[in-house]
């Protein structure tokens, strides 16, 4: 029988495929995006009240005063209920929370706010994302620790659950 | 009890498979067992039918009590989407697929005559052992028959956005092809165990290869097409993931389609299309597999299950790996065929064969760079157009130049001097070279050559019909002839559009006109629309050029449940090009964002397709219409 090795170079190519997506399959890709603003100032804005009567959001208010949690949520959005329950423990620990609406009605807040509570101070609505892009967050839940002087210290993305309490918690303090 | 029974039917053919792979394996020497095969195939795909048209009954009539339809159906969709539904999602498409297999797999055993018994047996155990392990798949981790309780008052799936016709068949028909390719793969592998490689082998595979080829041409035409106008880009083709994984098998198919017909005719190049049959179907898991994994990031997306993609992996390996196995171990032992002289028809085949790899090569690693460079390095990067058009550009222009002279050689040798036959393209190609020059004189060098290349191939690939009694051609020949008069007419789409397309982007109000190639294009007014479960904005544009006015009312539209942003482009074809139209949000001020664009002779690249798709049909049924003819004939010659 001749053996010709190039007739096994198929099978070598193939199990080159075979070990980059067996590594793939165990390593899944990170598919979040980290802003680029973490260390960096807050961005200036001035957002509307998200509800009417409600007091709204300025890049000012986050200037000053101690840390505290920037929060982008909207009505529409199922893991933004998950997180609410969350989001008022962390206010009855102390934590100042504000708001940003993303793509939303106001009605649509008041009625979010009222079935999952209100653990925000301020709610800003950013009816077509300019914020939120600006911030570079790509979805929502997500939420920045920013610190005393307006300087963005931790992005958290996807929904704050029971288990990321500690941390956030920890990264309020360093920014205190 | 339609569930359930679907359900039966499915674990009876994954047993019958099993007896299949049983009996085909100690078949040589168990007659008894050998006698079953072939009925015992037929039973598997008939009984695996059954269980998919369950599903589709199960569909049709939204039973909520199936997981899968509350999951993907609605009571208030459509009938025609309830049924495309079916296959719409992940357990229906894995069904669809082992549906096509057995029964692919049932019409071999009862139809093929042509091949020795032995290899037959071999081919149907192959068979047997991919469906084993995609039944598995089915029944252990995707069982698309699951109950739900209690049942939902209403289904889930109501996405607007899938609910299209292009959608609705254009996924099927890429898997009749994928699958298609798997009864040649199966043969190749029924073909080393016996080591019987010859003509009865190629002539066996050929329908089905060509079969699953005109498929796979259809749904990669459509495809692209779709894309083109449902994603607002003016694009026709994005080198996606996705796109490429229904090129790859593609592109193989094409190898194998021209490397059989050596085999066929001259039993020669068995090596080479062996591992080509193998390939193909391959690449048809693969992509299958790239697709439904999530592996690569794609504007296509799928339910994504790590646990599905490892499984998939597991088969993968175990097929792909097993055929490559046994053909680096067993193809140096078949006896080699006819050699040819390098001039011949053989030798152009040859050629084409290996530029197809090339491009096959190409793509392959262009798809799989971005995760072999993070897997070593641990970066992030992504292959565009710029690399893929790059290579493959030249590459097909050189296959295209490779067809002015192929088809006119002869069998084996060819001294005859064929230059004076082929001086007629080269000149029309030469001369629609330099006409570009006159038309344009700032195009890229690649669709001046292309729109060269495809004038001469238009002429070229007549002449395998000069000097023949037109009506006394076999349809096979036709088939051929119109199959690279398809590829000459896509190129020079494909040419035009690069080298002619006009772009306008502009922030317009109504009332303003702007200017795209000839056309001057009015925005008359902007005004609210809604549809059952959404609302747009829609710009009302009047584009005239000459005398001639036409309306344009492209849209940008807002689903609200789930919400959703589309732009609906206004498309309007004319003999000499499209008009293409998108509107898009305000600006601030009452301006509107409009894109306009002028694509002279765009329509073209899908024309082109659909020759090519339907020359490979007239082969089809010229081939069979022949062998009909020639079982008939003898029976004749006795009466």
């Amino acid at each position: 029988m001749r053996r010709r090795w190039w007739l096994a170079v198929p099978l070598v190519i193939f199990a080159l495929f075979l070990l980059a997506v067996g590594w793939r399959l165990s390593a899944p890709p990170d598919a979040t995006v980290k802003s680029r603003l973490v260390g960096r100032a807050m961005p200036e804005f001035q957002l509307p009240a998200a509800t009417p009567g409600r007091p709204d959001l300025r890049s000012a208010d986050l200037a000053g005063g101690g840390p505290k949690l920037v929060n982008l949520f909207a009505s529409w959005c199922v893991p933004c209920i998950a997180e609410a329950p969350v989001l008022g423990e962390l206010k009855g620990r102390g934590v100042t929370i504000h708001g940003i609406a993303i793509r939303d009605a106001p009605a649509d807040v008041a009625a979010f706010l009222r079935d999952h509570g209100n653990p925000y101070r301020r709610i800003g609505a950013d009816p077509r994302s300019q914020v939120q892009m600006t911030l570079g967050s790509s979805g929502v839940p997500e939420s920045f620790v920013v610190d005393g002087r307006g300087v963005i210290r931790y992005q958290h993305i996807g929904p704050i659950m029971p288990q990321d309490v500690p941390t956030v918690l920890a990264e309020l303090e360093k920014a205190g | 009890m339609i569930a359930e029974a679907g359900l039966a039917a499915l674990w009876l053919a994954a047993a019958l498979s099993l007896l299949q792979l049983v009996a085909s394996l100690a078949g040589p020497r168990v007659p008894e067992l050998r006698r079953l095969i072939v009925p015992v195939a037929a039973a598997q795909g008939a009984l695996t039918l059954f269980a998919f048209l369950m599903l589709l009954w199960l569909f049709l009539r939204t039973d909520l009590s199936v997981q899968l339809v509350a999951a993907n159906s609605h009571s208030m969709k459509p009938w025609i989407y309830r049924f495309a539904g079916t296959w719409g999602n992940h357990e229906g498409s894995m069904l669809l697929w082992v549906t096509v297999l057995t029964v692919a797999g049932a019409l071999l055993a009862l139809l093929e005559r042509r091949l020795p018994e032995r290899t037959l047996h071999a081919t149907l155990g192959a068979q047997a052992a991919l469906a084993l392990g995609f039944f598995a798949f089915l029944l252990l981790a995707s069982n698309p028959f699951a109950r739900l309780v209690p049942a939902p008052r209403q289904g889930l799936g109501l996405n607007p956005l899938l609910q299209d016709p292009g959608l609705a068949f254009h996924p099927p028909t890429l898997y009749f092809g994928y699958v298609g390719l798997s009864v040649a793969f199966s043969l190749a592998v029924g073909a080393l165990l016996t080591r019987e490689v010859g003509p009865a082998l190629a002539r066996t595979m050929r329908p089905w290869v060509l079969g699953a080829w005109v498929l796979l041409t259809v749904g990669i035409t459509a495809g692209s097409y779709w894309a083109y106008y449902e994603l607002g880009w003016g694009g026709w083709w994005f080198w996606d993931p996705v796109e490429n994984a229904s090129l790859m098998p593609w592109l193989a198919a094409t190898a194998l389609l021209h490397s059989i017909s050596v085999l066929a005719a001259r039993g020669g190049l068995r090596t080479w299309t062996i591992m080509l049959a193998v390939v193909a179907f391959s690449m048809s898991m693969v992509g299958t597999f790239l697709v439904r994994s999530g592996i690569l990031t794609s504007v296509h997306s799928f339910a994504v299950d790590p646990a599905r993609g490892s499984f998939i992996l597991a088969l993968l390996a175990l097929y792909v790996g097993g055929a490559l196995f046994l053909f680096a171990t067993r193809v140096g032992t078949v006896k080699e065929g006819a050699g040819f002289d390098i001039v011949s028809r053989e030798g152009a085949l040859v050629l084409n064969n290996l530029l197809l790899s090339v491009i096959l090569g190409t793509v392959f690693v262009g798809t799989l760079y971005p995760l072999l460079a993070e897997a070593v390095s641990g970066e992030k990067l992504s292959v565009g157009p710029p690399y893929f058009n790059a290579v493959t550009g030249p590459l097909t222009l050189a296959l295209a130049l490779l067809l002015f002279i192929g088809p006119l050689l002869r069998w084996r040798r060819d001294s005859r001097p064929n230059a004076p036959r082929i001086a007629a393209p080269l000149v029309v190609t030469v001369l629609a070279f330099a006409a570009s020059f006159v038309l344009d004189p700032a195009m890229s060098a690649l669709a001046r050559l292309g729109l060269g290349v495809a004038a001469g191939l238009a002429v070229a690939s007549l002449l395998p019909l000069a000097g023949r009694n037109l009506r006394r051609t076999p349809l096979a020949t036709w088939g051929m002839v119109i199959s690279h008069l398809g590829v000459a007419v896509a190129i020079a789409g494909a040419a035009a559009d690069t080298a002619f397309t006009e772009e306008t982007l502009a922030a317009a109000r109504p009332g303003e006109t702007l200017a795209v190639g000839p056309w001057q294009v009015r925005l008359g007014s902007v005004v609210p629309v809604a549809g059952p479960n959404w609302t747009a904005v829609e710009g009302r544009l009047s584009a005239s050029r000459g005398g001639r006015t036409i309306d344009l009312q492209p849209q940008s539209r807002f689903f609200s449940d789930p919400p959703t942003e589309t732009n609906e482009a206004a498309i309007r074809t004319l003999w000499d090009g499209q008009l293409y139209a998108v509107i898009s949000g305000a600006e601030d001020g009452g301006r509107w964002q409009l894109r306009l664009w002028w694509k002279p002779l765009v329509t073209l690249i899908w024309l082109g397709g659909g020759l090519i798709a339907l020359g490979g049909l007239l082969a089809l049924l010229g081939r069979w219409w022949r062998g009909r003819r020639r079982v008939r004939e003898p029976e004749l010659a006795y009466a």
